[in-house]
């Protein structure tokens, strides 16, 4: 028996989500007493750190594109099946989510995408109804797949260094060719990000954005946008949040000029810190805010960028 | 070309969640009910275009009980050819996985279009299982997509930005926001649906994976610490020693 985690890396790193699944399913092998193993298919500077996380080894068999979700999910099966995996875990990123139903069909096992918790008698929580409630789901098949929701652990260095091996898997022909990636650099995906600016309608025009790239620039903060301002272009669609937009969850998300529609807080309301500046004190987001300034966000914005700037310094 | 557009069925996002039985049925009294958006507003209406370009029928399928026939008459009302509901209780993402892959299967479908998501239990499990128990390729969070023969190039979402890829048909497709332009139905096309065949066919039974144990409400948020816009050095420090978060 074993635990197989499926590590996703970025230009050869490790992003903390993927530290968080190695860590995740090494607890899992704890509970089981059984061994956390790392199936690793990008290139990678250092894979024998996820030892740290707490995988016990490192198997890395290189594919060019994880594109194809057909081949990676083929890898998963053939390294589960090699090593006797009772779970797989997964990172609930775009690559997860779309190979997490692929394994679960081929190993026959049970799925539970987006889950919150480590398992407790084979149960997991799992948030549904965008964030409105929560479900314990059991996972009844002998084997069990489960995508791990970003910032459901805090990865903690418990190990050194895993010994690792080279895959020898065969990589079926893939039906997917990658034509073109087009990623900004520099700043962190919004649904990485921890801290997050955020603004709408509230701001008049887009002419009006400067105070808010300020305030991104010197928190080091990503960007987001509420939907009419990405429908106006007042901001371009990738900054949208929301039910139809990107659902987040920074450790901070500050949102300005922003009502709190309830489609708006669906992407949202798992942030751990949201602090609201709004003009009218009745605006629904104060509701779901943990800091709030009632005024004129062209007064306060300006007023708090200074302050985070005297406290950067 | 075959297109088959999977609709769902979920409770509006306003809808006020309460739950019955112990905690452990999801209580449907007084809920509205919508076509998941994915499906209609992206899914359903690229799957039109499409065919409005190159020809072929537009299928709307549905897992479900006749609850559902109001949605799938929307899509009718929207664009799509034709209908059939699958009967049964969609209580599992592999039980309507399943009943769309045999109907793709049995009918050839060129492309199978789902939403990114449904709304209420925020899998966005369906469609990878769909492709996998097709054995065709899955492109998720599409946001754009075109078609010359029985080639296609697709963009799709990917954290913090996007890409492009080409592959044959037939494959499994996920409509994310960008795919296709809301259509609202007409007069015209709610007076044609009426008339568009909605076939019914039994589910095949499939062995539940996952048992739903209990259902909880969120912790509430404490209520807000009101901070004086004069004074924002004290939010800086809120967020640094209490929230701990800068
Ligand atoms: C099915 C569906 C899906 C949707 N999905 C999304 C989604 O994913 N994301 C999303 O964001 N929305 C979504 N919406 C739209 C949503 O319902 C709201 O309309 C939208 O979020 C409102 O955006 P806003 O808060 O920027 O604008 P408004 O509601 O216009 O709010 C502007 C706010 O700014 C404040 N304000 C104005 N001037 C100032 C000032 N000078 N200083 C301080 N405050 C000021 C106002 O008091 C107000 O609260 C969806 C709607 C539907 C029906
Ligand atoms: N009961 C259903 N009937 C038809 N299609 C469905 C059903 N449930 C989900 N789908 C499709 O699968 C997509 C993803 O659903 P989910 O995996 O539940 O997030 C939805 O957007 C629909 O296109």
């Amino acid at each position: 028996m074993s635990v197989l985690i499926f590590v996703e890396s970025n230009k050869g790193k490790f992003k903390k989500s993927a530290l968080e699944a190695v860590y995740y399913g090494a607890q899992i092998a704890k509970q089981k007493g059984s061994e956390a193993i790392a199936l690793l298919c990008s290139p990678a500077d250092n894979p024998a750190e996820l030892g740290k996380y707490g995988a016990s080894k490192v198997i890395h068999q290189n594919l060019e594109s994880h594109t194809d979700n057909m081949v990676v999910a083929d890898l998963i099966k053939q390294a589960a099946d090699a090593n006797g995996a009772e779970y797989v875990i997964m990172t609930n990123s775009s690559l997860g989510k779309s190979l997490a139903g692929r394994v679960a069909i081929k190993l026959d096992a049970s799925l539970v995408s987006g889950a919150t918790s480590l398992p407790e008698s084979d149960s997991v929580s799992k948030k549904l109804f965008s964030g409105k409630a929560i479900a314990s789901i059991k996972l009844t098949a002998d084997k069990k797949v489960i995508s791990v929701m970003g910032n459901s652990v805090i990865p903690e260095e418990i190990g050194s260094d895993a010994p690792v091996e080279a895959g020898s898997y065969t990589a079926r022909t893939g039906r997917v060719t990658v034509k073109e990636s087009k990623t900004s650099d520099g700043v962190v995906p919004l649904p990485e990000a921890e801290l997050v600016v955020s603004a709408g309608r509230g701001m008049k025009g887009p002419e009006n954005w400067g105070i808010i790239d300020e305030m991104a620039g010197i928190l080091g903060a990503t960007t987001a946008c509420s939907r009419p301002v990405a429908d106006t272009g007042w901001r371009p669609h990738h900054e949208h949040v929301g039910q139809t937009g990107v659902a987040i969850r920074p450790n901070l998300y500050i949102a300005i000029g922003i009502s709190g529609a309830i489609q708006h807080l669906a992407g949202v309301n798992n942030s751990k810190t949201i602090v609201v500046i709004n003009k009218d004190p009745e605006a629904p987001f104060f509701k779901a805010a943990d800091y709030g300034v009632v005024g004129d966000l062209f007064d306060v914005v300006p007023r708090l960028n200074e302050a985070f700037r005297k406290f950067k310094q | 070309m075959n297109l088959l557009v999977c609709i769902s069925r979920t409770p509006e996002t306003t809808a006020k969640i309460s739950f019955a039985e112990n905690n452990t049925k999801f209580n449907s009294d007084g809920v509205n009910y919508i076509m998941n958006p994915y499906d209609e507003w992206y899914a359903l209406v690229r799957a039109i275009e499409l065919k409005e370009a190159v020809g072929g029928k537009v299928i709307a399928i549905n897992v479900g009980g006749p609850e559902n026939d109001i949605v799938i008459r929307k899509a009718l009302a929207i664009g799509a050819d034709e209908a059939v509901r699958v009967n049964g209780d969609p209580n599992s993402a592999l039980f309507t996985a399943t009943q769309i892959a045999n109907y793709a299967k049995e009918n050839a479908c060129d492309i199978v279009f789902c939403g990114k998501e449904t709304i209420d239990y925020n899998g966005s499990e369906v469609g990878a299982m769909v492709a996998e128990l097709l054995d065709q390729p899955f492109i998720s969070y599409a946001s754009k997509m075109d078609v010359e023969g029985t080639k296609a190039t697709v963009e799709r979402d990917i954290e913090g930005g996007v890409e492009v890829v080409e592959l044959d048909t037939p494959f499994v497709i996920s409509a994310a926001k960008g795919l296709a332009e809301q259509r609202i139905p007409n007069m015209r096309g709610i007076m044609m649906a009426k008339r568009k065949p909605l076939a019914v066919v039994e589910a095949t039974a499939v062995d539940a994976k996952n048992e739903i144990v209990s259902y909880t409400m969120p912790a509430g948020k404490s209520a807000v610490k009101l901070i004086d816009p004069e004074n924002m050095d004290e939010l800086v420090r809120l967020l640094h020693e209490e929230a701990k978060v800068i």
